[in-house]
């Protein structure tokens, strides 16, 4: 009995298979729809969370914790103003100081904001669960002291994107530009080209997309310019910036970890009360949480047209449905004539918008998890971005879960229909 | 005298708001008797016959079929009974077109575990009883087409198979012959009566015209049986 209902459900559907797949196409849009906007949230909210770890306090001047942290982690937006490098100095000898690390932003390579730093964050830096950077090819730039050979100065450690995208190797030599600028059109840093001197393995956060150099270095190629132009009149060549006092007057942010980490309120409070100078210290969970409400709003929305594409799917295989049933009267009455009950044809029409939306469903989910893979990489290129794996969008699954449920359940309206004119026509309806 | 297979009694149907009623004092079938109704179309034809089907219900009198009284049984266990005892012919559409001609002819059998056991007792399979009746009925070379290739005239001896198949005790054929050219008519109520008549199955010939009460037994009027007129 099972058996002869699906081979006449299957048979029916395979006879109206236009519209059917009309039907099918239209969930798995919806499916991919629902289950994409999802993969999207979570991944950026795991690549967000992911891109600073370890770290206790963020410090800044004087800013909103939002802009702090998208500046300082994130290279979105620009520092109105700095630390003094003294401040740095303090922290850095802070007994209570587990390690601080300089970030001095403001400079850019081919769009990849450059970073000046110290050695020490390539080791003590921290993203993911805890995980430390990783070289993929050579090593850290090294540190400059007085004395040292003005090469020393200029060397640059690439993120891992950076490389790719722009295919460096170790021992090319890059001209940064000053500022933030995507095209080579603003003054440029070409007198004092970097050589590259090591690759760092792929992380997923924006270190990716940096380019590190040292302190002295972003020193160094300032000397001659003054109030963000070059001096006119004063070009002077890489070989001699040793002769200048190379020690850095500023700092954007300092990463801070303390080697109790109970007392990073008492932290927190110290250093946004200093005398003389305007700081902002900031906790970088609590910033990532109000910075991911601000963006929730978004995703709250895009999730809503997806709910909303979904029902209007589900809203659509009904009335197709519907509209079916006219044509499909004679059927339902030779049905009947041969011995199916009107519960037979009920089942049978629950059955069919059952299988349009379990099917539409589970190749609209096979389809993401394909697309997922295919693109992976290219949204890690583009975008920076790590897709989850779609087996993690609990959200998302679940709604689509909640779909296939409420499109079957919707089936039942056409199977009354059904059963009621069944009825209504006997065993052969009068047509025409 | 055996039971009758089909008996009207004291029959009365009003359908609500309408000034026209039917009313069937007795009518009975015995098995394997062909009986001829004869009725123009607004005669009611359609209205007894699913009274006879138990589709509609009677407000007075009974329809029995095989002895049960159809106004006792629930709505799932007439279908059952109808499916057991009844084949039906309609004067057209009465294929499944998605279906190939055997498996429109064996679906009786699926739905009715009594017709598949009298097929199986004439053959070793059910696809073989179709055969058997497709055969007698002229349409051997048809077997696996789909039915939407076939003409009128064919696919009414596809129905007619199907009617007959698992040998029910009576076939209801409503207008079978009215979709078809006026030489086929006769051809075709003859391979029905036939076929019917070798398995010992009552067959219900319904239609306007009166040219085909000659090969039936026995022939009714419709209008005896009207009260009435109808809006």
């Amino acid at each position: 009995m099972i058996q002869t209902l699906l081979l006449l459900a299957s048979r029916s559907a395979w006879s109206r298979k236009a519209s059917l797949l009309l039907l099918l196409l239209s969930v798995i849009t919806s499916t991919c729809l629902l289950l994409g906007i999802d993969l999207a949230r979570q991944s950026a909210k795991a690549s967000f969370s992911n891109a600073v770890a370890g770290t206790d306090l963020i410090v800044g001047a004087q800013t909103s914790p939002v802009s702090l942290l998208l500046y300082s982690v994130f290279r979105i937006g620009q520092a109105t103003q700095n630390v003094p490098y003294s401040e740095f100095e303090r922290l850095e000898n802070d007994p209570r100081v587990k390690h601080a690390l300089p970030i001095a932003l403001g400079d850019s390579y081919r769009g990849f904001a450059v970073v000046g730093t110290k050695t020490a964050y390539f080791e003590q830096f921290q993203y993911g669960a805890r995980q430390t950077l990783q070289f993929a090819e050579g090593q850290s730039f090294e540190n400059y002291q007085v004395g040292k050979p003005a090469g020393v100065l200029f060397q640059a450690v690439l993120g891992a994107e950076v490389a790719k995208r722009l295919k460096h190797q170790l021992g090319d030599r890059i001209a940064l530009s000053h500022g933030m600028q995507i095209q080579q059109t603003g003054p440029s840093h070409a007198d004092k080209p970097f050589t590259v001197v090591g690759i760092l393995k792929p992380t997923g956060t924006p270190v990716d997309q940096s380019v590190h150099i040292s302190l002295a270095g972003m020193e160094a190629i300032h000397v001659d310019w003054a109030a963000g132009v070059p001096m006119p009149g004063a070009d002077i060549p890489a070989e001699y910036v040793t002769k200048f006092n190379l020690q850095p007057k500023s700092v954007t942010a300092v990463l801070l970890a303390l080697n109790n980490r109970a007392g990073v309120f008492r932290m927190q409070r110290e250093l946004e009360n200093r005398p003389n100078v305007a700081l902002s210290a900031i906790l970088p969970g609590v910033a990532l949480s109000s910075l991911w409400k601000t963006v929730g709003l978004v995703e709250q929305v895009l999730l809503f047209v997806a709910a909303l594409v979904a029902l209007v799917s589900a809203l659509g295989l009904v009335s197709v449905m519907l509209v079916a049933l006219g044509q499909r009267r004679r059927e339902m009455a030779v049905l009947r004539s041969v011995g199916a009950g009107p519960r037979t044809v009920f089942a049978l029409l629950c059955l069919e918008s059952a299988l349009v939306m379990f099917v539409g469903v589970a190749l609209g989910i096979v389809l993401l998890v394909l697309a997922g893979s295919a693109f992976a990489p290219w949204v890690q290129a583009q975008f920076g971005l790590q897709l989850v794996a779609v087996h993690e969008l609990k959200t998302g699954l679940a709604a689509v879960a909640a779909f296939a449920a409420f499109g079957s359940l919707l089936g039942v309206v056409p199977a009354v229909q059904a059963y009621r004119s069944q009825l209504q026509d006997g065993l052969n309806p009068r047509l025409n | 005298m055996t039971k009758p297979v089909l008996q009207c009694h004291n029959l009365a149907f009003k359908y609500a708001g309408s000034g026209f009623e039917l009313q069937v004092p007795g009518f009975s079938m015995q098995a394997g008797e062909t009986v001829f109704l004869e009725g123009d179309s607004g005669s009611g034809k359609s209205t007894l016959l699913n009274l006879m089907a138990g589709v509609l219900l009677p407000q007075a009198g009974h329809v029995s079929l095989m002895g049960q009284n159809l106004n006792d049984l629930s709505a799932s266990r007439c279908d059952a009974l109808r499916v057991d005892h009844v084949g039906f012919l309609f004067q057209q559409f009465n294929l499944l077109t998605y279906l190939s001609v055997l498996d429109n002819v064996t679906l009786p059998c699926k739905f009715s575990k009594r017709r598949r056991q009298q097929a199986l007792q004439q053959c070793d399979t059910v696809a073989q009883a179709a055969v058997n009746l497709l055969n007698a009925l002229g349409m051997a070379d048809y077997l696996r087409q789909p039915v939407g290739t076939l003409s009128v005239g064919q696919q009414q001896r596809v129905a007619a198979a199907r009617a007959l198949i698992g040998k029910p005790d009576l076939v209801i054929a409503d207008e079978p012959t009215s979709a078809l050219d006026a030489r086929h008519q006769a051809r075709f109520v003859e391979l029905l009566v036939n076929q019917a008549a070798q398995q010992n199955t009552a067959v219900l010939l319904v239609s306007h015209d009166p040219r085909l009460a000659a090969h039936c037994q026995r022939r009714e009027q419709m209008s005896q049986w009207q009260v009435g007129v109808r809006a």
